[in-house]
């Protein structure tokens, strides 16, 4: 295999220098139709993911699976180590004395939930990912500061160098650039 | 006339009080946070010497404890629940606040709270870590611990479900890891700065591991915030089932002053009650040493301090009702348990208790004290030192005069007992120290958040009432 010769190009960096340019530049770019590209802030910019257009996130679901694991595992346990595996009268409770078993349940419930919001939510994100191509981009590291970012993907049916990049400098971009895969 | 608002800068368009001083700029806010823990500063070396050495008087302590067992400390045959049971209460409780703050106040959309929050969430998880270290070393062997959990075993025996000390082995551990995760939940976007501002390569893979390669992808931060704010759910009733779970440890119990269906709700406030003092007695310090004044502002202050006068005084009405409920309830042991509280051998914890913290915190109804960082250091002392008093008072004067008279004795701690608490200061200091010096101290992202150019439909025009330009 022959190595080619230039990098191959991951999209358009494009840079911004406040909430309220990056959130119009966005709407620009999502009424032009484009799919793979994404907008990089340093903080949660309100409303941003509808100006994308972006779906409501699916974590809760992935939550409440997870909390009535928890919750059932903790009951289960509970009601057959107390009635099937060794029971035992203690302070002369019925066996299954569920009254008893109510906070262990709610405390594994809770923990199971919680692991649920923090792994889902980076499984959703597919973090960790420690190599992106948009950190080779030099500009881009600014993002965790002060400035506001939108990329499109060179993998978008859309794409077009020239024409993208003039609807990006068109969208109040103070700088735009090429980025490498 | 404008005088409840003559002391803040006001916003010009909401016309509420600013959050961040001094109308900074975004990067601004980066530099302020993050040059402390770049800079080395010889006020935090004193702090950490110190810290460190009553860490070491930890290790003393336990040590001897280890090699000697629980004899060393002054418990008795009627007080089987000393200073060990009173330090864990009392450090659990600390950890209270920062949960209210980080979910509570977040569900509540309180915006003040992101100046406070990180520290807060690090003094709660310091705070676990030394109240777990009790009943560890309390049980006696240590090593054994293990036998709290389901684990099956040779004897084919399980732990007693019905027990409330087994509930707050799951209650306990679940709040740290809870904590744990929302800690660093919150802690990724901010780790990501320390990774593009690292001058070094150690740091840069250092912050940059723990970063997990956040890129601020807005795709990224819809499922961010919904998991914050699942957590911030979870985290509210979860923080208060922990303390009633600490409470139903005495509750449950049959022994007069401490079966009472009050203690659940006391509890709690007067968790969040100690809590927020601590709060106060870290950030005070903090944001002089670090110069976070424009951050965390005198209005945050003031807002703590108004929590601990309404939690305080809630803590005042459940001391009263106690004694109410003692004499209404026509009960002779309940009614003795209570006169020999206040009157009793221990009379004298029971009346620092009440001066602590229901006489002191009525200072804070004065705005010029409440708004003083010497008037609010000096309480929060106080209330550290009551909230102490109140689980050493409900522990040792129901424990030290039973049913039986002759069983009763007298319970006075050792040097050992002494040693281990001062110890627990130690390590508890030694982690916020270590803390403060390798991670933000403040959630950047989130104070930009709550700026008011982060606002998508704010205009630099707007803001010209600010005496500054922050363009």
């Amino acid at each position: 295999m022959s190595k080619p010769t230039h990098k191959k190009s991951f999209g358009l960096l494009a840079e911004y220098d406040t909430a309220a340019a990056v959130f119009h530049a966005c709407e620009q770019v999502r009424d032009a139709g484009y799919s793979a590209w994404d907008s990089y802030t340093p903080f949660a910019v309100h409303n941003l993911d509808k100006a994308m257009g972006l779906k409501p996130s699916v974590l809760p679901w992935i939550v409440f699976f997870m909390g009535i694991t928890g919750a059932t595992c903790a009951m289960t346990l509970q009601w057959w180590t107390a009635t099937v595996d060794y029971p035992i009268i203690i302070a002369g409770k019925p066996y299954f004395s569920y009254q008893a078993f109510v906070p262990v349940t709610f405390e594994l419930g809770v923990l199971f939930s919680a692991f649920g919001a923090v792994f889902g939510m980076l499984g959703l994100n597919k973090l960790p990912m420690w190599y992106h191509s948009l950190f080779n981009s030099e500009r881009f590291h600014r993002f965790s500061d002060d400035r506001f970012f939108i990329a499109i993907e060179a993998r978008d049916p859309k794409f077009d160098l020239e024409r993208t990049r003039k609807l990006l400098e068109a969208s109040g971009a103070l700088h735009v650039e090429e980025v490498e895969d | 006339m404008a005088l409840a608002h003559q002391y803040d800068e006001l916003d010009p368009i909401s016309g509420r009080k600013v959050l961040v001083e001094g109308a900074p700029s975004f990067h601004e806010v980066t530099e302020a946070v993050c040059n402390p823990i770049e800079v080395p500063n010889s006020r935090w070396w004193i702090a950490f010497l110190i810290s460190l050495s009553m860490l070491g008087v930890l290790g003393l302590a336990l040590g001897y404890l280890l090699w000697m067992g629980t004899g060393i400390w002054g418990l008795n045959n009627p007080v089987a629940w000393g200073w060990a049971i009173v330090n864990f209460v009392f450090w659990v409780g600390i950890g209270h606040a920062g949960t209210l703050i980080s979910a509570v106040l977040f569900l509540f959309r309180q915006k003040w709270r992101t100046s406070i929050n990180r520290a807060s969430e690090a003094m709660t998880l310091f705070a676990v870590i030394c109240a777990l270290l009790f009943p560890t070393v309390h049980a006696g062997r240590p090593w054994v611990l293990y036998w709290a959990l389901p684990i099956p075993n040779q004897m084919d025996m399980w732990p007693n479900f019905r027990s409330p000390l087994l509930w707050d082995v799951f209650a306990v551990s679940t709040y740290f890891t809870v904590s744990l995760l929302f800690w660093y939940v919150g802690l990724i976007p901010d780790l990501a700065t320390m990774r593009d501002r690292a001058k070094t390569p150690a740091r840069r893979f250092a912050y940059g591991l723990f970063a997990l390669g956040w890129r601020g992808s807005t795709r990224h931060w819809v499922n961010y915030e919904k998991a914050y704010m699942i957590l911030a759910g979870l985290a509210t009733p979860l923080v208060l089932s922990v303390h009633t779970i600490v409470s139903f440890d005495f509750a449950v119990s049959q022994l007069p002053g401490w079966h009472t269906t009050i203690f659940p709700p006391y509890f709690v406030a007067g968790a969040i009650f100690s809590g927020f003092a601590m709060v106060l007695t870290l950030l005070l310090p903090l944001r002089a040493w670090f110069k976070l004044e424009h951050l965390i502002t005198v209005k945050h202050l003031e807002n703590m301090a108004k929590i601990i006068l309404l939690t305080g005084t809630m803590v005042g009405y459940a001391y009263g009702m106690e004694f109410f409920i003692a004499w209404y309830s026509g009960n002779p042991y309940e009614s003795f348990a209570f006169a020999n509280r206040a009157f009793g051998d221990y009379w004298w914890a029971y009346w620092i208790m009440v001066s602590c913290n229901v006489i002191t915190p009525q200072l804070i109804w004065f705005k010029n004290i409440r708004r003083s960082v010497v008037w609010l250091f000096i309480i929060s002392i106080f209330v550290n030192i009551g909230m102490w008093f109140e689980r050493f008072v409900i522990t040792v004067t129901s424990l030290h005069h039973d049913f039986l008279p002759s069983s009763w004795d007298y319970y006075s701690p050792t040097v050992w007992d002494m040693a281990t608490f001062l110890g627990s200061f130690g390590l508890f200091f030694t982690l916020f120290c270590i803390f403060v010096r390798f991670l933000p101290s403040i959630a950047i992202a989130e104070v930009k958040s709550v700026m008011p150019q982060a606002d998508p439909h704010h205009h630099p025009a707007h803001a010209g009432g600010h005496g500054k330009d922050h363009h």
